[in-house]
């Protein structure tokens, strides 16, 4: 569990309107998504007609963004693209930077999106911007969200209940989604690694048995955690265009 | 875990710095340099449709030389053909004027061989009446010892003769 403890680096008493924000290491994992991202994104500023390798990967990723935004939002989608590329490229760069082998060089690597905290307020702000975006453009009108077409009358009041609590779920299960993926897949490579290691120490026998099989997971639930960390983004960045699809066409 | 037991310590901290640094990202990177490369994109793409077009036209142009060189070509063969076909049955006509006057010509000279044959025949044939009387009456004095005359002979070979026929 030390993997996910936050510990101030600096600025220990660093105050913010009487609110204590030290640079912690995990603003400093936070830093580093936002240079490797930044420098990545460099890469595609050549903006040659003919594109290179590195332009053509970043051109893959803005593509990526605007194509899921058009299918699923439509033209008007467009306005909210930067966002959604920048969430989804904070959470991509994020989980891929926590799952480096810093150790090796003696900096323990932290991912950000492990957090609670951080996952929630993205998800916040998705949901904010939903609501935003929804009460801007169709006034109270957004309600009739919550009863679908051809819903008969006497059951209008228990439908919209429900699809209000399924509305306000949104946000919770968005945020808790991306923050127990990359928890869990952590913690199930940190015990593997505790078999490994503690295998080892306890005779060639043990090591044989355990040590060795665990490794072999290890591996594979290395690059299944590779797989989780694009595919927790997809889904983070896919859902909040889902909910503002909502929130701009109104079915 | 300690993502919750830790997070009356450090939620302000952790805000904080998400706002300052995903606030960046969403400046910088979204704002500031997505847009541009969506702009490339699009402007490759719009390259690529103009060159399409340009290239359509092109083949359009090049289907309709193509169409009139066609046309060109069928209406100069017929022309062609019509003036062969004249000229054949002008060659025709006088093929057969000059083969009609040949035959005409050729003709003529038949009959006149033939009644220049017809006369050598009745020549000859008077010459062989004359011989053979001749010969008769030679034959008649030298056999029987009389003397008949030349009419007589004349007159006996031409009834033997007729009879022969």
């Amino acid at each position: 569990m030390h993997q996910f403890e936050v510990h101030p680096l600096m600025g220990q008493n660093w105050e913010v309107a009487g609110y204590h924000v030290p640079f912690t290491n995990s603003a400093a994992w936070m830093l580093l998504t936002l240079v490797v991202l930044w420098l990545f994104m460099l890469g595609g500023m050549k903006r040659e007609l003919v594109p290179g390798r590195w332009q053509m990967a970043v051109e893959g990723f803005t593509g990526f963004i605007t194509d899921m935004m058009d299918t699923n939002i439509g033209p008007q989608g467009r306005k909210f693209v930067p966002y959604v590329f920048s969430l989804f490229m904070f959470i991509l760069f994020a989980n891929l930077l926590g799952m480096l082998p810093t150790a090796l060089v003696g900096v323990h690597a932290f991912t950000v999106t492990s957090h609670l905290t951080i996952t929630g307020v993205l998800a916040i702000v998705s949901f904010a911007i939903v609501l935003i975006v929804g009460f801007a453009k169709h006034k109270l009108h957004f309600f009739s969200l919550f009863v679908p077409h051809g819903t008969p009358l006497p059951m209008i009041p228990l439908i919209f209940v429900i699809e209000l609590v399924s509305f306000m779920v949104r946000p919770f299960s968005l945020g808790l989604r991306l923050f127990v993926a990359m928890t869990a897949g952590h913690i199930l490579l940190k015990v593997l690694a505790g078999f490994v290691i503690n295998g080892a120490a306890a005779g060639a026998g043990t090591a044989l048995i355990v040590s060795i099989p665990s490794f072999v997971l290890m591996v594979g639930i290395t690059l299944l955690e590779i797989l989780v960390a694009a595919i927790q983004a997809y889904v983070f960045a896919l859902l909040t265009s889902l909910y503002l699809n909502d929130a701009i066409n109104l079915h | 875990m300690p993502q919750i037991a830790q997070i009356g310590e450090i939620y302000a901290s952790q805000l904080f710095w998400l706002a300052i640094f995903f606030g960046l990202i969403l400046i910088v990177v979204g704002y500031g340099m997505l847009p541009k490369i969506q702009a490339t994109v699009d402007a490759r793409d719009a390259k690529i449709a103009a060159d399409l077009k340009t290239a359509e036209e092109a083949r359009a142009r090049a289907d309709s030389l193509e169409e009139d060189y066609r046309a060109a070509l069928d209406k100069s063969r017929a022309e062609a053909s019509r003036l062969a076909g004249e000229a054949k049955a002008t060659a025709a006509k006088k093929t057969e004027a000059s083969v009609k006057r040949a035959d005409a010509s050729i003709g003529k000279k038949l009959d006149a061989a033939a009644a220049e044959l017809a006369d050598a025949r009745k020549a000859a044939m008077a010459e062989i009446e004359a011989v053979a009387a001749e010969a008769a009456q030679d034959m008649v004095a030298k056999i029987a010892g009389l003397t008949v005359d030349k009419k007589t002979a004349s007159a006996a070979v031409a009834a033997a003769l007729a009879k022969g026929k």
